[in-house]
């Protein structure tokens, strides 16, 4: 987890005598939130992948599918599991890390959580159906009751960030001596922002979810168990990622010039821009400092090209911010870098969904090469790290504020207590948990290895008792 | 409509209280059945019964936290200024148990199992003993309205540890209840029996619990003793009379019965409580309607409940009629 950057943030911000909660409460939010949106693809994404192969194996009568089918939900049910109780504490820590922002702003804030509270319990109760009613449920009425969860999964995905959007964009409020006393409730959701970053993540699920399912089978076939069973695990959700990735890239295009337009102080660090200017070239990699972004490679007019279409364009730079409000530099150049890496690594993906078309068009991918397969054994690892720099662009990129305009980070932070013993104690249970999900899954891909699908609950290893209950 | 919208959250806390709190009490039962072979079944029932439906159970947690920081973001702040530890331990409970009893149940060697099982069952103890604190505390008025109230005397006092325990007790009286009816079910009358024996067990601890209620309450929180007494004395009633009728069926071994008057016996306590503060948020000091966000705020709470009721209500009776039904 790029944990580094929002650490240097945090400390940073901690260093210009801010609250003395400030960093520990960002760091734990970093972490936390950082942990996870790893997750979240999984809950969004992976039933739908699921559902492509069940599908197959009822359509086709294809027990290879079935199979794969049924292992995925049990997998999904372990990384279900987390996520749910993982974002329960996220809910958990809008309260104990930042009140200030849950008591100004709640009224407005707190509306799409709870639309996406509904969402939320319709996947949790879907879920359980699909995953539980493999064996009793008649095939097809089963199959259907993964529907609810695809559908939910993205209304769950576009409330969570329609209250993140809305940070980045408030509106429909309105303020009387810094109190709400009146709510658009249809513009708090659909702010200006909303469209881009809920589409966004919502590619990103998917783009996550294909690549790191695929890389599993990816790996399976390096290690020569090339049968139709390994291919299929590779193919379906491999499908589903190629798809999604070149929709992001453009997609990812379309919102850089939104930023542009909507938030021009997150563009300006972004490119690392101090003076508003023309002709801005667009600089790759470097370091912001002293107003000024160093050892980077720079491309002459791309970021006016980019943004306007035209080397004319006029890009906003950093100095047009009030100094008060301006992020330093370090936080400048977390912001570029994580942009930077962001879309490097998108590319990256858009190589291997353009490597996986042509092989397929040429060979159908009858025998995939090992570096082919050795890039998609990696490529799950290269989306959860497109996913999390994009998560630090746009949370770093509002700095220092945590409602863009209208809440310092600094004044929402929790005042009360010490809040360095909750984040020790998040880094050392969510260690463990991430622990424990290795062995767990471990388990799961040993037991399937050797054939066996059924468990053997709770049995001393030597003396296994059947299963009293099914 | 304010008060509407806390009606609802004292509607979803009794829900989680029950279905929550039954999935909760299950480690109770976890935690003391023994050694890997002698525990061997009941794990298994528990982890039959809970698989399918803990997610969706402990969603009415979500619901809860969700309209009170938007319907009442005052009352919120105020909570989560003052009852910070509590809150952290239960959160971090929550991530536990729910990832042991995940983890344990796709583990495959009994020395992963019994690491998993140990932190879930352990998490599910302390996680509604912290929510019980936490509901002492507000109800004793120890969370002021400005919030920044005292982080450790608020919930570790009388009222806060006589909550947290009710709240361990009456989670291990459901889940046996409940796990009771779901080994009569499965028609293993071994279980049945280990069940029954721990829900008469939980039942009369916490009846004795219950009965230092008074004493406790009028020490400690005479305000909210005395509202008890006015106000909230019919639910009380309801409650006492429904747990010694549930200990009864239990005797004569009525399970279903046995369960329904269960709910009720729990469920009227947090009636009762709710009921006891009324028109107060917090204590007997923030009103509801001082803490609620402003009117267009709390329509769409109420039209946000109103979506739950329709979509929410029938999916979760066909996942519990499914998982009754043993399709799942």
């Amino acid at each position: 987890m790029p944990l580094a950057a929002p650490a240097a943030a945090g400390w940073l911000i901690a260093s210009a005598s801010e609250p003395s909660q400030l960093l520990p409460a960002r760091e734990q939010m970093a972490f936390t939130l950082g942990f996870h949106i790893i997750l979240v693809p999984f809950g969004v994404a992976f039933t739908f992948i699921t559902m492509i192969a069940n599908y197959r194996a009822l359509r086709h009568d294809d027990a290879e599918a079935l199979l794969l089918a049924q292992r995925w939900s049990k997998v999904a049910a372990v990384l279900f599991a987390v996520g749910a109780v993982s974002g329960t504490v996220l809910s958990f820590e809008m309260g104990l890390l930042w009140p200030g922002l849950m008591g100004r702003f709640g009224a407005a804030y707190g509306i799409p959580f709870a639309v996406e509270g509904i969402f939320f319990f319709l996947e949790a109760i879907f879920v359980a159906i699909y995953i539980y009613g493999w064996d009793r449920l008649p095939p097809w009425p089963h199959f259907w009751s993964g529907l609810p969860v695809v559908l939910s999964g993205v209304g769950g995905t576009f409330s969570v960030v329609a209250a993140n959007s809305w940070m980045n964009a408030p509106s429909g409020i309105t303020l009387r001596d810094g109190k709400i006393v009146d709510v658009d409730v249809w513009r708090v959701f659909f702010n200006d922002a909303f469209w881009y970053e809920a589409l966004h993540m919502l590619l990103a699920a998917y783009v996550v979810a294909g690549f790191a399912v695929a890389g599993v089978y990816a790996v399976g076939m390096l290690r020569g168990r090339r049968d139709r069973y390994h291919r299929m695990g590779l193919l379906v959700p491999l499908t589903v990622g190629a798809v999604a990735i070149p929709l992001q890239i453009v997609m990812g295009d379309v919102i850089a010039r939104e930023v542009f337009k909507s938030e021009p102080a997150k563009f300006a660090a972004i490119e690392g821009l101090s003076r508003t200017s023309t002709h801005v070239p667009e600089v790759l990699g470097g370091v912001f400092r002293d107003g000024e972004l160093r050892y980077g490679l720079s491309i002459p007019d791309g970021a006016s090209l980019l943004s306007g279409f035209s080397s004319d364009t006029r890009i906003r730079g950093l100095q047009d911010i009030p100094p008060a409000v301006r992020p330093t530099d370090r936080l400048v150049t977390i912001v570029h870098l994580s942009f930077d890496v962001m879309v490097g690594t998108g590319f990256l993906l858009l190589g291997l969904a353009l490597w996986f078309a042509w092989s397929w068009w040429r060979t159908r991918a009858a025998d995939p090469g090992r570096w082919f397969l050795r890039a998609v054994a990696v490529s799950g690892a290269v989306a959860v790290i497109a996913l999390e720099t994009g998560w630090i662009v746009t949370e770093v990129g509002r700095q220092p504020w945590t409602v863009s305009g209208l809440l310092l980070t600094r004044d929402a932070v929790q005042r009360s207590g010490n809040v360095w013993p909750l984040f020790g104690g998040a880094i050392a249970i969510y260690a463990g948990v991430t622990v424990g999900a290795w062995y767990a899954l471990r388990a799961l891909r040993r037991r399937w290895a050797a054939g066996a699908d059924s468990s053997t609950p709770y049995a001393p290893d030597d003396d296994p008792v059947p299963a009293s209950t099914r | 409509m304010n008060t509407t919208i806390a009606g609802v959250l004292l509607v979803a806390v009794v829900l989680y209280g029950v279905f929550g709190g039954a999935d909760f009490g299950t480690g109770l039962w976890d935690l003391t059945a023994g050694g890997a072979r002698r525990g061997a079944r009941p794990r298994a029932l528990i982890d039959h019964s809970l698989g399918p439906v803990w997610e969706a159970n402990h969603t009415w947690l979500i619901f809860i936290l969700v309209v009170l920081w938007t319907g009442f973001p005052a009352a919120f702040v105020a909570i989560t200024t003052t009852l910070y530890v509590p809150l952290g331990i239960a959160a971090f409970g929550i991530v536990l148990r729910g990832s042991g009893f995940a983890f344990r149940k796709v583990s495959f060697r009994t020395a992963e199992q019994r690491v998993n099982g140990a932190v879930f069952a352990t998490s599910s103890v302390l996680t509604p003993f912290c929510f019980g604190a936490v509901a002492g505390a507000i109800a004793s008025g120890r969370v002021p309205s400005g919030g920044h109230g005292d982080p450790m005397a608020s919930w570790l006092s009388p009222t806060g540890v006589l909550g947290g325990v009710l709240a361990v007790l009456t989670c291990g009286y459901l889940a046996a209840v409940f796990l009771a009816a779901d080994a009569d079910r499965l028609g293993d009358a071994e279980l049945e029996q280990w069940t029954r024996r721990r829900a008469l067990l939980s039942a009369v601890l916490t009846g004795a619990a219950a009965l230092s209620g008074p004493f406790v309450l009028h020490a400690d929180a005479p305000r909210l003793y005395d509202r008890l007494l006015h106000v909230g004395w019919p639910a009380l009633v309801v409650s006492a009379v429904a747990g010694a009728l549930a200990l009864a069926a239990t005797l004569r071994g009525a399970r279903v019965v046995a369960r329904a008057l269960g709910v009720v016996a729990v469920a009227a306590v947090l009636v009762g409580w709710g009921v006891g503060q009324y028109p107060y948020l917090l204590g007997t000091h923030l009103r509801i309607a001082d803490a609620a966000a402003p009117p267009a705020t709390m329509t769409t709470l109420g039209v946000v409940t109103l979506a739950a009721a329709v979509l929410v209500g029938p999916s979760l009776v066909v996942l519990y009629r499914l998982a009754v039904r043993g399709r799942l």
